[in-house]
């Protein structure tokens, strides 16, 4: 599995604060990857590090083999659709694709204006005046028009209402089904992720929980439930994730290398909502015995 | 990037030179009159002239001077705090090389600033070119209304000639530098007006006049060349040298010693007569003399050149700054 981005022991530090710590990740080229995790998990400073927009305090990341916004040549490679999708308020849609038209070696002019066109983008229209689903439509066009090798959207849809996150989420699948595009997409919320991501990586506190393709992970978990439970008696190659206990009953979220089956357990199929729930909240234990 | 960052100028520039042309037309209205007026009656046209020049005089020595200051503060201070406000700079550093996003802007915007200040020092310094002239011929004479001042005296130094330029540059990129280093525009922009005055102010009072060494006279005090006695007693004489632009002066007694002039100085009559005439022969044949520190006023293109190359230097060394700073420090 070749890695589109490839971070080793990245870390980045404001003043005092570390907003990623000791990062080590793959992400497989290919592939449309969901990166979930909760605020202050560190997404946003990985993409910024991944688009070069930050330079890493400590460790190194490489993408597409190359440091990040090293050259034209290398920014040319990545496109990216950062928080709140900035666009130039007072430059109309038509003028930014000409701004991406001059700086951008390979621009592909045709994409752009026909993605415009049939988004119903109007051409003369200042950005400012955009609603703020237009906006992130047209942030990605320009992202998609670079023809980049890696497309980073860094929570393209968390400032959108639900019908403009379908339009983008929807825009988003067709652009990038049957091209040789590697595609990462940050989101608090599972359920953008499961709409579009094909591979799954969990971050909390800069480290990785769970990574993995979509279908594996859900066919490796299993939810569990039985009156008694031990979550260390459980068999070789099963591995409990979370535990949720009433007086009556105990179910765990488990990771299983071997069938399930068979040990009089109630066995049901898992949810990616409650998978990745499941490795968000197991974490929260780790740091509160650091303290 | 050019093309975006004129995109982004060009409202602005358009009425920074449209404001610079209607002065530019102003003063090329009444220029020719002026200079029709001081071939006519030489030094002493400044009395001829009326209401109306004493306004355009004030209004284009004030435009050239505070031209530097505005530019610094509205087009230097926002430059890149404008875009990290709007989060902009976000999709520009997708789009190309940061450094060259900062140096395109820098380059641009800098030399739209240097022609509009130029342009607008240019068209100044010629109309006031027989005004200048004038009251360099008539220095130290009583002054005409608002036409007081030499091209050498601080406040008409700097709204003259190329220095201007200079200012326009410094202000700019010291502006942008300081936007980059604290990136928040209000704050840039009153930091920007401030340090920038003090940095004019001391040019002006301070180091200027060390920027060539100035000559020396040392002249007889009479009642004639005597213009004031401060409250300690000390003298200001007035040299001949039309426009000239004096740095320092002291009394010296006979050994050439500088000396506290004698206080009954202050009792000789100043109107000419016998009795002053008196006064003054006596303060001579004690040996004292006045030593008087200048630079005459043909230096002034001389003073021009060199403080405008201090500005360049300058603005160049913190375009230097910003650049690197931004390829470091700013996320």
């Amino acid at each position: 599995m070749s890695a589109v981005l490839r971070a080793r022991g990245l870390g980045k530090r404001y003043r005092r604060r570390w907003a990623l710590a000791d990062c080590t990740l793959d992400i497989p080229a290919g592939r449309v990857v969901g990166l979930v995790g909760p605020n202050g998990a560190g997404k946003s400073t990985l993409l910024g590090l991944a688009a070069g927009l930050l330079t890493p305090t400590t460790g190194t990341i490489q993408v597409c083999g190359e440091r990040p916004g090293a050259d034209p040549a290398q920014l040319a490679k990545v496109g990216f659709v950062a928080q709140d999708t900035p666009t130039y308020a007072r430059l109309t849609v038509a003028e930014h694709l000409t701004l991406g038209s001059r700086l951008i070696p390979g621009w592909d002019m045709r994409l752009a204006t026909e993605r415009v066109r049939r988004l119903g983008l109007p051409p003369d229209q200042r950005a400012g005046s955009l609603s703020g689903g237009q906006r992130a439509q047209l942030a990605l066009t320009l992202a998609l028009a670079k023809r980049p090798r890696l497309l980073i959207l860094d929570e393209p849809v968390a400032a959108l209402d639900p019908l403009a996150r379908n339009e983008f989420l929807r825009e988003l699948s067709d652009a990038v089904a049957g091209r040789e595009i590697s595609v990462v997409l940050s989101s608090h919320l599972v359920s953008d992720v499961e709409r579009v991501c094909d591979h799954l990586i969990v971050l909390v506190g800069s480290r990785v929980q769970v990574a993995g393709d979509v279908r594996e992970l859900l066919a490796a978990h299993h939810l569990i439930g039985a009156p008694h439970l031990d979550p260390a008696a459980l068999p070789p190659g099963v591995h409990a994730v979370s535990a949720d206990r009433t007086d009556r009953r105990t179910t765990l979220l488990v990771r299983a290398d071997v069938p399930v089956d068979g040990h009089g357990w109630a066995v049901t199929p898992v949810g990616l909502e409650d998978l990745v729930l499941a490795y968000m909240s197991r974490s929260t234990p780790v740091l509160e015995e650091q303290r | 990037m050019i093309w975006l960052t004129w995109r982004q100028l060009r409202t602005q520039a358009a009425v920074v030179f449209g404001a610079v042309a209607v002065l530019a037309a102003l003063l090329l209205a009444t220029g020719p009159r002026i200079a029709h007026l001081y071939h006519a009656h030489g030094r002493a046209f400044l009395d001829e002239l009326g209401r109306t020049e004493s306004g355009l005089y004030l209004i284009g020595t004030f435009a050239v001077l505070f031209a530097p200051a505005l530019i610094g503060t509205f087009w230097g201070a926002p430059l890149v705090t404008r875009e990290l406000d709007a989060g902009t700079h976000r999709l520009a550093w997708t789009l190309t090389t940061r450094t060259r996003w900062l140096l395109v802007k820098l380059g641009v915007v800098g030399l739209v600033a240097i022609a509009a200040t130029g342009l607008l020092s240019l068209v100044v310094t010629w109309w006031n070119g027989p005004i200048d002239a004038a009251i360099a011929r008539n220095s130290g004479a009583p002054g005409h209304g608002v036409f007081l001042l030499p091209r050498l005296h601080a406040l008409v130094f700097d709204t003259r000639g190329v220095v201007p330029i200079g200012y326009a540059a410094f202000a700019f990129v010291l502006g942008v530098t300081i936007g980059v280093v604290i990136r928040r525009t209000l704050p840039a922009m009153a930091l920007l007006l401030a340090l920038f005055t003090v940095v004019q102010v001391t040019m002006a009072l301070e180091a200027r006049s060390h920027l060539l060494p100035p000559d020396h006279v040392t002249t007889t005090i009479t009642s004639a060349n005597l213009m004031l006695i401060d409250i300690s007693g000390n003298l200001t004489v007035r040299i001949d040298e039309p426009g000239a632009w004096i740095v320092s002066q002291h009394t010296v007694d006979a050994a050439g010693q500088a000396v506290s002039p004698p206080s009954w100085v202050g009792k000789c009559p100043l109107e000419t007569g016998q009795a002053s005439q008196t006064c003054f022969d006596r303060l001579t044949a004690l040996g004292y003399r006045q030593r008087v520190a200048y630079h005459p006023a043909g230096r002034f293109w001389t003073f021009q050149w060199e403080e405008t190359a201090i500005y360049l230097v300058a603005a160049l060394c913190l375009a230097g700054f910003c650049v690197r700073w931004i390829r470091r420090r700013v996320s």
